[in-house]
């Protein structure tokens, strides 16, 4: 189900994100640790049916901006509101209505994978479990796996089932970090084709950290660039290419990188970075 | 639209019976898991059945009530397998690195708590009535001839074992795996003062207020007055009641903060050593 492998360049998407519901809206978001600022007073919004991808380098704040939109984690400062609900006071109110994937975080080594999946679907009360097991099983290509110990699998076997649980309750936000990790191409390229049908069939919104410029540029209609906890550029796929003259987003991505080793750069807003002229 | 039915009920007892399942699970596929709920009660019942056996012949305060060492051993036992019934469970969650997928779920933090202690309490019970069958085939002693008495002695002692498991527990979410071994010695601080052997007066007169703190010394006293005088202590058995439902409450107020606190710090996400 190989997508199209051109970039989303246009602004198209981004006009119609304007004009759809926030299904996230972040303001001034701050997180600190012992003394370190992690994510530094960023605001932005994902608009609802839409996939925005959070980009930056290791310790550029994505996995604490993912876990406090997933509940896990208490920001310093800041307003988020996940689903029209205060994620800070009222997360019970929509944590049924989104879930989560992240490779730091694990599902019991010991249970099976049909094992595992069936406490996480009694935790989200998912009806007639059974049926959606094997719907998911069927999907993501899980049979041969199913009754072994999650332990005992593979690392690409591993993340194929973590996004089985992510999509267990047919999310309408499904928050993703690093969603194609340890896959081979082609399951990655199946997994990233599951992910684009969910979402034309659901309207689900899907928002992911992701290392992956090449999956960035296929799937995702926006893109946050963080750097050092800030967000020093905001834009479509197609938007970042040409703002900063350049090919790729991995050319891109590098470009605002280099940026912070030579010192350029302690800019704190969506267009801050310093695009080609 | 998401299948899942709304997550915002405060108390579900779906979600609480799927985490008991879960450890149901964890338990139905590791053997060793279910040998070592019996092995220790069995291996401390056997050695002070011996002990009384002894003794019997050299002492006459035992003489008076033959299954007292061996019930007390069994008691204490409830104690302790209560409070690792709690606290082991808990740590299977932080082994799996499994604690950010559950609260990214509906599951909230005493619901958590409730299934720990519901699968305490089948692991205490597993663990106590086998050792308990045992000391009848090995000794002709039934602790079960207590009667009455000793089911509320059971769950006085096992609400105990849930406050400490709770607080071990919270020791742990907080400060990381490395501090799991206090699981294993916790217990055993409390162990000198709670009479399980002896009684309360033989502890130096300063000792024996603080002794009466804890909820097992009224229990342990209580057991010896309805075997040696035949005689139910309810006044012992209420005092350990209200000092187990105040523990208790503060226990889980104390865990419920530490998973604040863990959500301040990201500890839910980064467990480990």
């Amino acid at each position: 189900m190989p997508e199209s492998r051109q970039p989303k360049r246009g602004t198209d998407t981004a006009a119609e994100s304007t004009a759809a519901p926030a299904v996230i809206a972040v303001r001034g978001l701050t997180k600190d640790y012992d003394g370190v600022r992690a994510v530094d007073g960023i605001d932005f919004q994902v608009a609802q049916g839409t996939t925005t991808a959070l980009l930056g380098g290791n310790g550029a704040g994505k996995t604490t901006t993912l876990s406090i939109l997933a509940g896990l984690l208490l920001p310093t400062a800041g307003s988020v509101r996940v689903l029209g609900e205060d994620m800070l006071r009222h997360r019970y109110r929509v944590l049924h209505r989104m879930n989560f994937s992240s490779p730091y975080v694990d599902l019991p080594m010991r249970l099976t994978v049909r094992d595992n999946l069936r406490v996480f679907a009694g935790l989200y009360s998912i009806p007639n479990t059974g049926k959606r097991l094997e719907e998911l099983a069927a999907d993501l290509d899980l049979f041969p796996f199913l009754k072994r110990p999650y332990g005992g699998l593979s690392s690409g076997q591993k993340t194929r089932v973590a996004l089985a649980k992510a999509l267990l309750n047919e999310p309408e936000l499904l928050l993703m970090d690093e969603p194609t990790a340890s896959l081979d191409p082609d399951m990655a390229e199946t997994v990233r084709g599951y992910l684009m049908a969910y979402q034309r069939r659901t309207g689900a919104t899907i928002f992911m950290a992701s290392h992956n410029m090449l999956e960035v540029e296929r799937i995702c209609d926006d893109v946050i660039v963080l750097r050092e906890g800030r967000i020093v550029d905001q834009g479509t796929p197609g938007e970042l290419i040409a703002r900063y003259g350049r090919q790729t987003l991995e050319d891109v991505f590098i470009d605002i990188a280099r940026q912070r080793e030579n010192g350029g750069g302690d800019s704190n807003t969506v267009t801050g970075g310093e695009p080609a002229s | 639209m998401s299948i899942s039915a709304p997550g915002y009920s405060h108390f579900s007892p779906r979600r609480v019976g799927t985490m008991v399942m879960r450890y149901g699970m964890l338990m139905r596929n590791s053997w060793p898991r279910i040998i070592e709920l019996v092995y220790w009660p069995t291996v401390q019942m056997i050695m002070w059945g011996f002990i009384t056996r002894f003794f019997l012949t050299h002492s006459s305060w035992l003489v008076q009530a033959a299954g007292v060492l061996i019930s007390a051993v069994l008691l204490w036992d409830v104690l302790y397998r209560g409070q690792l019934g709690v606290s082991l469970m808990f740590f299977e969650e932080m082994y799996a690195r499994n604690l950010g997928q559950l609260f990214v779920s509906p599951l909230r933090p005493y619901e958590l708590v409730a299934s720990l202690l519901v699968m305490s309490l089948i692991r205490t019970l597993i663990s106590f009535g086998g050792a308990s069958l045992l000391a009848i085939l090995f000794y002709r002693y039934s602790v079960f001839a207590l009667g009455f008495p000793l089911i509320v002695f059971f769950f006085n002692l096992i609400v105990m074992g849930w406050s400490i498991g709770l607080l071990v527990s919270s020791l742990v979410l907080r400060y990381g795996l490395g501090a799991e071994s206090l699981a294993w010695v916790a217990i055993f601080i409390i162990a000198p003062f709670s009479g399980i052997y002896y009684p309360i007066a033989t502890l130096p007169g300063w000792l024996q207020p603080l002794a009466f703190l804890l909820p097992s010394s009224h229990v342990f006293e209580g057991m010896r007055a309805v075997m040696i005088e035949g005689v139910v202590r309810t006044d012992l058995l209420l005092i350990a009641a209200g000092l187990n439902a105040a523990y208790l409450l503060a226990s889980t107020a104390v865990f419920l903060r530490t998973f604040h606190v863990a959500r301040v710090r990201g500890l839910l996400l980064n467990v480990g050593e």
